[in-house]
């Protein structure tokens, strides 16, 4: 297991009103994303603890194109990974930005 | 002297006539079928065994592999489809020395190290329309070994949903003074209809099992990812619909199949039905079942058949092409014509596109051969009906051209995960192709679709349309741009991309408004193959491998 953890400034906070989300499920080349709007408005952190080591680069890459194209704002995410490639990441963490904007 | 005009006729004749000693009029015992190739077949001659997308005349495989290798050898093969083990253990036999193909399928690993190994004359890798056009030319069978599902007496033959190839080759055949043999898998009083009429037919052999077919269509939709619904909902949205392709070729992978899936939900939704998809160049993929039945589609022509799918046929003939028997009637050759000419855009998975769009399917270890793809994923230079699919993205590659005088364009697309199957990445610097045409000194790379044919390509990090790129440095950013996380795709250089974006050459899902929540598994239409089963109404009959319940 490899604990991993980015920090980003947001230039957007992120839209709905949600405390929190969860989407994905923890399973081989699968992942578990928790969102929690915890942090202050231009503040992303993203933990990651994955079964997967030595892919900091990727990871690093994956969250640093998520907060560019999403700007989630005030959003601590949470990640469970099961080894999933990198495009499936980028589409937990989309869904999981997208739950946070729809009224439950 | 004068000469002698009709020698080929008369080689035939005595051909037919040292092979009638063997028969009762034109019919063969299977046991005495080697025979038959011995005196029949020369040395040297050009031989094609049909071997097809999905049937196989697995009899007369066996048959010519057993022959007495005094007798017979240094065949040239010339058959599109090298798919038994028996096709290329003649090569290793000495019966079979030289080949020309076009599809190797489940052989293309051991193909590729016979070629290595020399143990086979390679002549060309073809695409199907390719060879079928040598055969009429150049590469005209001596001898033409078929599969049907039955023959009369007279040798009429019935070839049955799985026509495929067999009149082509017959015709090259039967009318250059060639000797057509068949095998069937029965002897009747009466045909249900007539495919091959029995004047083309000089001996048949009625086989002890049915001649072996593959289901090479089924995908499961157990088995499609979010990833690819995600990259059929970009399709859909991002090209179908603006150009409002109407006639169309879909290839065979789960890209395609999840798209067809997502016609009667998606496709639904965005209010596009009737107004794409509707006329297709296709196999009968049981993932189409359910825009059939929702009302998408009003007609297939089709290249051969699916396994499991001829009763849910026999009952649709308003879709499909059927004969008076009321079973489909494919033709591989016309299918690929109307691929070729009649429809507006080819979409389908490779295993590999590099920096200029060039895709393959060959890797370092496998000779995969074409199969279609290169027809249907071609623009027909020699096309000129107009139609706006075709029009709009000729305006596109060519905004300032004379609209009277500038050729429009097919769409060919090329669709598929960033990453494939084991991780692999879709995207690479140099083909694995072109290491192999080193490695085996070919004139040609195997290239399956060129990067000057390929229009636009789909991954789920968005769209890259090429018609909109300018030079060949706005096309690899267009392609890196939509390379994800490959090492291709994190070699971009962004603010290009950036531009190529806001000029539309690249769409993002969120360009297009499409919500990643929807890329999830209750989209699909059919989410198991028991689904698609009662889609049909019961009609669906899926092979056993299949049916997990």
């Amino acid at each position: 297991m490899e604990d991993l953890t980015y920090t980003h400034t947001a230039p957007r906070p992120a839209g709905g009103t949600r405390p929190m989300a969860i989407i994905g499920v923890v399973a081989s080349g699968n992942l578990e994303v928790l969102a929690e709007r915890v942090l202050p408005d231009a503040e992303c952190r993203v933990e990651i603890r994955t079964a997967a080591e030595g892919f900091g680069d990727v990871w690093n890459a994956v969250i640093a194109d998520f907060v560019e194209r999403h700007s989630p704002g005030g959003i601590k995410f949470s990640i469970n990974d099961g080894g999933a490639r990198p495009d499936t990441v980028a589409l937990r963490l989309a869904q999981a930005v997208r739950l946070l904007e729809v009224t439950p | 002297m004068t000469r002698n005009w009709q020698q080929a006729r008369e080689a035939r004749s005595a051909r037919i006539e040292s092979g009638a000693k063997l028969a009762k009029g034109k019919i063969v015992e299977a046991h005495n079928i080697t025979s038959l190739l011995e005196a029949v077949v020369r040395p040297g001659d050009r031989v094609c065994l049909e071997g097809d997308n999905q049937k196989q005349a697995d009899l007369l495989s066996s048959a010519l592999l057993a022959v007495d290798r005094a007798k017979v050898h240094d065949l040239h093969m010339v058959q599109s489809g090298v798919v038994l083990p028996e096709h290329l253990d003649l090569f290793e036999r000495g019966v079979a020395k030289k080949l020309d193909f076009a599809y190797s399928g489940p052989q293309s690993a051991r193909i590729a190290a016979m070629l290595f190994g020399g143990k086979i004359e390679l002549g060309a890798v073809h695409t199907y329309l390719e060879l079928f056009a040598r055969y009429f030319i150049d590469l005209t069978p001596n001898v033409a070994l078929i599969a049907a599902v039955s023959a009369d007496r007279d040798g009429n033959l019935y070839t049955g949903p799985n026509t495929e190839d067999t009149p082509t080759i017959v015709e090259a055949t039967a009318f250059k003074d060639g000797i057509v043999i068949a095998q069937v898998n029965a002897i009747v009083d009466r045909v249900p209809r007539v495919d091959i009429p029995a004047d083309r037919v000089h001996f048949i052999v009625a086989a002890d099992k049915p001649f072996f077919v593959e289901p090479l269509f089924t995908r499961d939709p157990a088995a499609i990812t979010e990833g690819q619904i995600l990259t059929a909902m970009l399709a859909i949205k991002g090209v179908y619909a603006p150009y409002g392709v109407k006639r169309l070729n879909h290839g065979i992978g789960f890209d395609t199949a999840a798209i067809e899936l997502l016609l009667p939900t998606y496709g639904e939704r965005l209010g596009l039905k009737g107004k794409v998809a509707t006329r297709f160049a296709l196999n009968p993929h049981p993932a189409l079942i359910p825009a059939i039945e929702s009302g998408w589609v009003e007609q297939i022509h089709s290249f051969g058949s699916e396994v499991g799918m001829e009763n849910y046929i026999r009952a649709r003939p308003d879709i499909y092409f059927t004969g008076s028997d009321g079973s489909l009637r494919s033709n591989r050759a016309f299918s690929q014509t109307a691929g070729l000419y009649a429809c507006d855009m080819f979409i389908g998975s490779t295993l590999q596109i590099d920096l200029q769009g060039n895709s393959s399917t060959v890797t370092a270890s496998r000779v995969s051969g074409f199969g279609g793809a290169p027809n249907m994923g071609a623009d027909a230079r020699g096309r000129r009906h107009p139609s706006e699919p075709w029009l709009q993205a000729g305006r596109e590659a060519d905004p300032d051209g004379s609209p009277l005088l500038r050729r429009g364009r097919k769409l060919v697309v090329q669709i598929g995960e960033t990453f494939g199957d084991k991780n692999v990445p879709l995207f690479v610097e140099k083909l694995d192709a072109i290491a192999l045409a080193e490695k085996l000194k070919l004139d040609l790379a195997p290239v399956m679709i060129y990067g000057d044919d390929v229009t636009h390509i789909v991954t789920e990090e968005g769209i890259a349309n090429l018609l909109l790129c300018r030079n060949a440095a706005e096309r690899e950013q267009a392609i890196r741009g939509v390379a994800g996380y490959t090492d291709v795709g994190r070699g971009r250089d962004a603010k290009m991309v950036q531009r190529l974006r806001e000029r539309g050459a690249i769409h993002r899902p969120e360009d297009l408004g499409i919500d990643p929540l929807d890329a999830d598994r209750s989209m699909l239409a059919a989410r198991s193959i028991k689904d698609l089963v009662h889609w049909s109404g019961g009609l669906y009959a899926p092979p056993s491998k299949f049916r997990n319940w």
